[in-house]
């Protein structure tokens, strides 16, 4: 007799050969199949459709899948979701656990985690508003003005949202609606959700949903300002570094360009790839400053290593990319002491060639553009 | 010394500075507690004080504070107590031989003092506190049920918010002191039971808030398990123009009834939450008519149709609208439409004026729909029709018309004035649809080209309009996006399905955008899909805006 997660693996593993070979018809029917062979709903979307979607975040990550295959991938288990999703089951009027809003932070492109937890909270009965990807926090305030929900549900997977999340957070409570977040980027173990006083915080879509389920409590304080939760920002470092963000980045290129032969001879794309790549470290430096968390840079760096390693690029332009970023912030202590750490830690070669990268399953893999897979 | 001697069966005087303008008063008391002298002024606080005479009886309230400090060899400390409705200090100094003296000093109007300001604080605090999570949401509910629970965490030992009928039924929120928030409940409830109550829910006659006998309180009134009702309070919540309902504070029996300062506060309160109330429902009246004259306007969810893959993606130039002056739309065949018609289009003009004029458009080309066969004469009578209206804009556009043949997909394009279309082959290959065509709107004549394409399994035809490729951004914050750039993201997504190609073009455009203003940006695929159609799920993209 087979156990349950035998079970769950074994549909896991057809699923993902039917994404694979993008039969979307084959995929229906393994999650019909699940379904007929008695999994509940809730394991077929967490532990059947979700997992295969961590496979194809890893796999992405490892260099496994192109980006199409990995787009392809995703979109046929988006559509799968569909059959397991409750129809017609109307919510109970009044009676029902209650009524939740679903959304990603704006910006936030990868909508699959914050879509699972939709369906599951639908699955429990709640009453559900699914905003999906990138919601402009305009759009989320006047919706929960008008329809009051009991919670907001925020995701968010890169920690380059933290703080578009942070403003988002203290909106939704300025409505007097409690926020749970969700997502990678508030950290494995959700220090940042504390950080930036979310109302709860839950590692995956079944505890979120046990949370929303014992109810949360109006926000305590709903008038917070950035500045409450985070006095550091005082010293205005983050605010001109994210400003200055586009020329800091330029000014790097450029004077890599003269420092290192080989990136003259780049061509426009992987110029442009360069560029990318440095603008990525200045945003993640401005994360940095706005959380008080070095760690946050220091692991963006070694993820790129990996990624890089991963994709055969040498990662040689990451220590003097970062010692002239370093030049550049000579007006501020903090950034600047944060950019020296780092590229102490780096100057021999870096984790790509000692190995050791970052666990997948705690690293949500991003393509070049720095977004979720 | 004038002596002005409060005793229990007369008023206090609030107002009473001859004693204490005499400041302290003293008396000296021997260790085995016999009064050894008395200054005139402590007899005066103390009238039956007579030097000589034992403590416990000429000041009993004193005498056992004595006969401690007497036992104990630290230094004593100061007693209080109220002497016939005065508040008294008594503060002991030791002498030497083991005698105390102890100064009394006469503190009722500090007292009384300090008692206001405290109270006065909290007042301002609770109001204060109020107006902040007042303030904060334009959700009627959550204004009802946060009134009803500020109320009962400072006013009463139980609040209801009621607020006006609608259909018959009364929203009501009751919360009851120390549990949790306040649900709103909808009931039907016969106003005139509770007296005042008809006329604070129709905001007119204005009416003073009003005291009920508790005899006189509907059933429905009392929270379940709350227990006799003591006192009520009815206050009508201020409108301003819209009626907002009404406030019910009520006390347990035994716990006393409203104070007149309690009232002024509950009354400062009830105009706080009314205001709150009524804005939050002229908001939802807003919001609700926007709505609706939004509906017509928002871009349409694709569905798959006939075989074909159709996606759609779109957003507007500012974060705070939702639509603008891009638009698409499926139109399945009908008699004469020579196939599915798709149409993408870009309106001079961006906001809900350009938006309006998208709906105008819109519609024509519904009406025009049996036509589309010709897609020239379709866009001449469009054309026909724009310039002979004054308040018409230009408007660029593609229309494609789409038939299924077996596992490809015929399709014919015709732009004008708009970005040709993108083929994006199955091998990566990007080709741009070889069509072109004046704008409509401009000219009294208008010229155009028809481009015919076949797409096998896993090709998309791809539209979008100049918001994309003239983006302006970058990592380096000053290139524009390009045609060019567009074409190597579109080889990327050879072979993926319609949402996907969408969600991907979408996602490079917002990105290279950054924070940037960027114009409207709309993104439309259709996809030749690889082998078996899915027909058993939605076809509804990924993590699209549905709000």
């Amino acid at each position: 007799m087979s156990t349950h997660s035998d079970r769950t693996t074994r549909y896991a593993d057809r699923l993902w050969e039917a994404v694979l070979r993008r039969a979307q018809h084959t995929a229906a029917e393994v999650v019909a199949d699940a379904l007929r062979d008695g999994l509940d709903a809730e394991s077929v979307l967490l532990e059947v459709i979700g997992a295969v979607q961590a496979r194809v975040g890893r796999e992405w990550a490892a260099n496994r899948l192109s980006v199409a295959q990995e787009h392809a991938a995703t979109a046929i288990n988006d559509r799968v979701i569909g059959i397991v999703a409750p129809t017609g089951a109307a919510p109970v009027e009044g009676g029902g656990p209650g009524r939740v809003t679903v959304a990603c932070v704006d910006g936030e492109w990868h909508a699959f985690p914050a879509r699972l937890l939709a369906e599951v909270l639908r699955l429990r009965g709640f009453d559900v508003d699914y905003l999906g990807a990138q919601v402009p926090s305009p759009h989320l305030i006047t919706h929960l003005h008008r329809t009051g929900p009991d919670a907001v549900a925020l995701s968010s997977s890169l920690a380059v949202r933290l703080p578009t999340a942070h403003a988002t957070i203290s909106a939704c409570q300025a409505a007097g609606v409690p926020v749970i977040v969700g997502g990678a980027a508030f950290g494995a173990d959700g220090r940042y959700a504390r950080l930036l006083g979310a109302d709860a915080w839950a590692p995956d879509a079944r505890s979120a949903a046990d949370t929303l389920a014992s109810g949360l409590p109006t926000p305590e304080h709903p008038n917070s300002q950035p500045l409450d939760d985070l006095p550091h920002l005082a010293d205005q470092e983050f605010t001109l570094v994210s400003r200055k963000a586009p020329a800091l980045a330029a000014s790097v290129v450029h004077r890599l360009a003269e420092r290192l032969p080989e990136v003259g001879d780049y061509d426009d794309a992987q110029r442009e790839r360069t560029a990318e790549d440095v603008r990525h470290i200045v945003d993640f430096l401005g994360v940095a400053l706005y959380t008080g968390d070095p760690g946050i840079f220091t692991d963006f760096l070694d993820w790129t290593a990996s990624i890089l390693a991963a994709r055969s690029v040498p990662a040689r332009v990451l220590a003097p990319a970062l010692d002239l970023l370093g030049e550049q912030l000579r007006d501020f202590p903090r950034a600047a002491a944060l950019v020296r750490s780092a590229s102490a830690g780096r100057s021999t070669p870096g984790p790509s060639a000692a190995g050791d990268p970052p666990s997948p399953a705690a690293d949500p893999p991003r393509d070049r553009t720095g977004e979720p897979a | 010394m004038s002596v002005v001697r409060a005793s229990a069966s007369e008023p206090t005087p609030t107002t009473d500075t001859p004693r204490d303008a005499g400041g302290a008063a003293a008396l000296t008391v021997s260790p085995s507690g016999l009064v050894l002298e008395a200054r005139q002024s402590a007899a005066a606080l103390l009238p039956q004080l007579r030097a000589g005479e034992p403590l416990a009886q000429v000041v009993p309230w004193l005498a056992p504070a004595h006969d401690a400090a007497c036992g104990r060899a630290e230094a004593p400390g100061p007693v209080c107590d109220v002497v016939d409705g005065r508040a008294v200090d008594a503060r002991p100094v030791r002498h030497g031989d083991g005698s105390i003296t102890w100064w009394l000093i006469d503190v009722t109007v500090v007292r009384s003092l300090r008692d206001e300001l405290r109270l006065e604080q909290a007042r301002a605090s609770f109001l204060a506190e109020a107006s902040a999570a007042l303030l904060g949401s334009l959700n009627v509910l959550r204004c009802i049920e946060i009134s009803a629970d500020l109320a009962a965490s400072r006013l009463a030992d139980a609040a209801l918010v009621i607020a006006p009928e609608t259909r018959g039924r009364c929203q009501v929120a009751s919360a009851v002191t120390g549990t949790r928030t306040a649900r709103t409940v909808l009931r039907r409830i016969d106003t005139e039971q509770l007296p005042g109550l008809a006329e604070a829910l129709q905001g007119f006659p204005p009416v003073p808030s009003r005291w009920i006998d508790p005899a006189l309180a509907p059933a429905w009134l009392a929270p379940d398990g709350f227990g006799e009702i003591g006192s009520v309070v009815v206050t009508p919540l201020p409108g301003h123009g819209v009626p907002a309902g009404a406030l019910v504070l009520l006390r347990r029996a035994g716990s006393g009834p409203f104070s007149e300062g309690e009232e002024t506060t509950a009354r400062e309160f009830a105009t706080r939450a009314g205001l709150a109330m009524s804005a939050a429902r002229m908001f939802a009246d807003q919001a609700s008519i926007t709505d609706t004259l939004m509906r017509e306007l928002l871009p349409p969810t694709l569905q798959h149709l006939h075989g074909v893959e159709f996606a759609g993606g779109y957003r507007p130039s500012q974060d705070h609208e939702r639509v603008g002056g891009d638009f698409y739309d499926v139109h399945p065949a009908v008699e004469g439409s020579g196939g599915t018609l798709a149409v993408l289009g870009d309106v001079c003009g961006k906001g809900l004026e350009a938006a309006v004029f998208t709906g105008k458009i819109r519609s024509a080309l519904q009406a025009l729909l049996p036509l589309a066969e010709d897609h020239p004469r379709l866009l001449r009578l469009l054309n026909d029709a724009l310039i002979t209206d004054a308040h018409a804009r230009f408007v660029t556009m593609v229309l494609a018309s789409v038939t299924r043949r077996g596992a490809d997909i015929r399709l014919r394009l015709t732009c004008a004035g708009h970005p040709p279309p993108l083929i994006i082959r199955a091998d990566g290959r990007v080709e741009e649809a070889a069509t072109h065509g004046t704008l409509i709107g401009a000219l009294p004549s208008i010229e155009s080209t028809t481009f015919t394409t076949a797409l096998a399994p896993g090709e998309t035809c791809l539209l979008y309009t100049d918001g994309i490729t003239e983006a302006q951004g970058g990592p380096l914050g000053r290139d524009m996006f390009g045609e060019d750039r567009l074409r190597r993201v579109a080889a990327e997504c050879a072979g993926m399905p319609a949402e996907a190609v969408v969600e991907r073009v979408q996602m490079v455009a917002a990105q290279w955008a950054g924070r940037n203003s960027h114009d409207d940006m709309a993104v439309m695929a259709v996809t030749a899909p690889h082998t078996h159609h899915l027909a058993a799920v939605d076809g509804r993209g990924p993590g699209r805006f549905t709000a």
